[in-house]
């Protein structure tokens, strides 16, 4: 049954960043060199809808807040985020939709996936001294929080004294106001 | 035959459904973590005694490498059992966008698959080229992602999704350098 889902689920999901032209490296190069911002007006539409549909749909019980998975915050996701961010900016390709634009038959892709295999090879040998030698993994405002309660008692909220439902909702109606706002080009 | 792109506003209704659905039904959507998979199912193959069967661990399974043993082993579970949700989840994903591709969605033209436009214009057209910086590139991308703890789908967006303050973090590292280097390396020269 799981595995159905996950077969469902993830051709939906594939379907879709190809369908917005994510799977497409010109697009991704061009939104960061904020010459088309057509991509991330989609992404923070995404955010922003998707954020309000959750947050709604556990106010009204839709949703399971045991679903909810907060992953923890530590320096390393910064620098992390830095390091992937040169990689991207040069290929024009992230981890799904780089294996998304091979299906569709981008040889690069291939050549990036292969790469990605390596470095997450690299990080999987490293892991061990990283932690041992550095700070990188030391947690940030507590680790695993966020910014609305989500109802699920596992992660803690940086906002406790207002309504989860609340922040959530209104954080997403920011998220769309600026992918509405946001200009096609800027540069 | 020119590519078709949904407008923005539908393009991005496509992609909440998806990543809400995934929330809805099973848990967040992530991609990164699986490519750690596949590396250990690999590194399984050539050397058995990477992962081992462990009772004494939480997951039933553990390995002498610590990336692989931590949280109870569960990636060394995962890379043991790849017919997993989330393993399963990524390789649907690409039948997806190929499915899409056929279907009258982006789908690269002969010259496209090799490089993008922007990338001809600025580097030439040596496919080798391109192939050996986007292969250091994924090295790059990946090596990031898993010192972040995950990528633009599971920190980024499902993240941001949830207002975790770990989604803003990786978003604010992310952009601080793909934005000016994007800029920088395409500069177009007119």
């Amino acid at each position: 049954m799981e595995l159905l889902l996950a077969i469902i689920i993830g051709t939906f999901f594939g379907f879709a960043l190809n369908r917005v032209g994510a799977t497409n490296p010109e697009n991704i190069i061009n939104m960061l060199r904020l010459n088309d911002l057509r991509l991330m007006k989609v992404i923070l539409l995404a955010i922003g809808l998707s954020s309000i549909l959750l947050f709604a749909g556990m106010y009204f019980g839709a949703i399971d807040a045991s679903h909810i998975s907060i992953k923890t915050a530590y320096c390393g996701v910064i620098a992390g985020g830095a390091i992937l961010g040169i990689g991207f900016a040069i290929s024009g390709y992230c981890p799904g939709t780089g294996l998304a634009a091979a299906a569709t038959g981008r040889k690069d892709a291939i050549f990036f996936a292969l790469g990605g295999l390596g470095g997450a090879f690299a990080f999987t040998l490293l892991y061990g001294w990283i932690k041992g030698n550095t700070h990188l993994f030391d947690k940030i405002a507590g680790g695993a929080v966020s910014i609305a309660q989500s109802g699920n008692d596992k992660y803690e909220a940086l906002l406790p004294a207002i309504n989860g439902s609340v922040v959530g909702i209104a954080l997403g109606a920011i998220f769309v106001v600026i992918a509405v706002a946001l200009p096609k080009k800027i540069l | 035959m020119k590519n078709s792109i949904l407008p923005w506003h539908i393009g991005g209704i496509l992609l909440a459904a998806s990543f809400l659905l995934a929330v809805m039904i099973v848990k967040p959507i992530g991609v990164s973590t699986q490519f750690v998979i596949a590396d250990a199912a690999m590194w399984d193959l050539v050397q058995p005694d990477i992962i081992t069967e462990d009772s004494t661990s939480k997951s039933g399974y553990a390995s002498p490498n610590a990336y692989l043993n931590k949280s109870g082993g569960k990636y060394a579970k995962n890379a043991a059992n790849p017919l997993n949700y989330s393993f399963i989840f990524v390789i649907a994903m690409m039948f997806g966008a190929f499915l899409s591709s056929v279907t009258k969605g982006d789908k690269p033209t002969r010259e496209q698959k090799h490089m993008p436009e922007i990338w001809r214009e600025r580097f030439g057209d040596s496919r080798a080229k391109r192939y050996i910086v986007t292969f250091i590139a994924g090295f790059a991308v990946l090596f990031g992602a898993r010192l972040a703890g995950g990528c633009t789908s599971g920190h980024m967006m499902s993240g941001m999704m949830q207002t975790a303050l770990s989604g803003y973090l990786f978003a604010a590292g992310m952009f601080a350098t793909s934005i000016p280097l994007a800029i920088f390396i395409f500069k177009k020269n007119k």
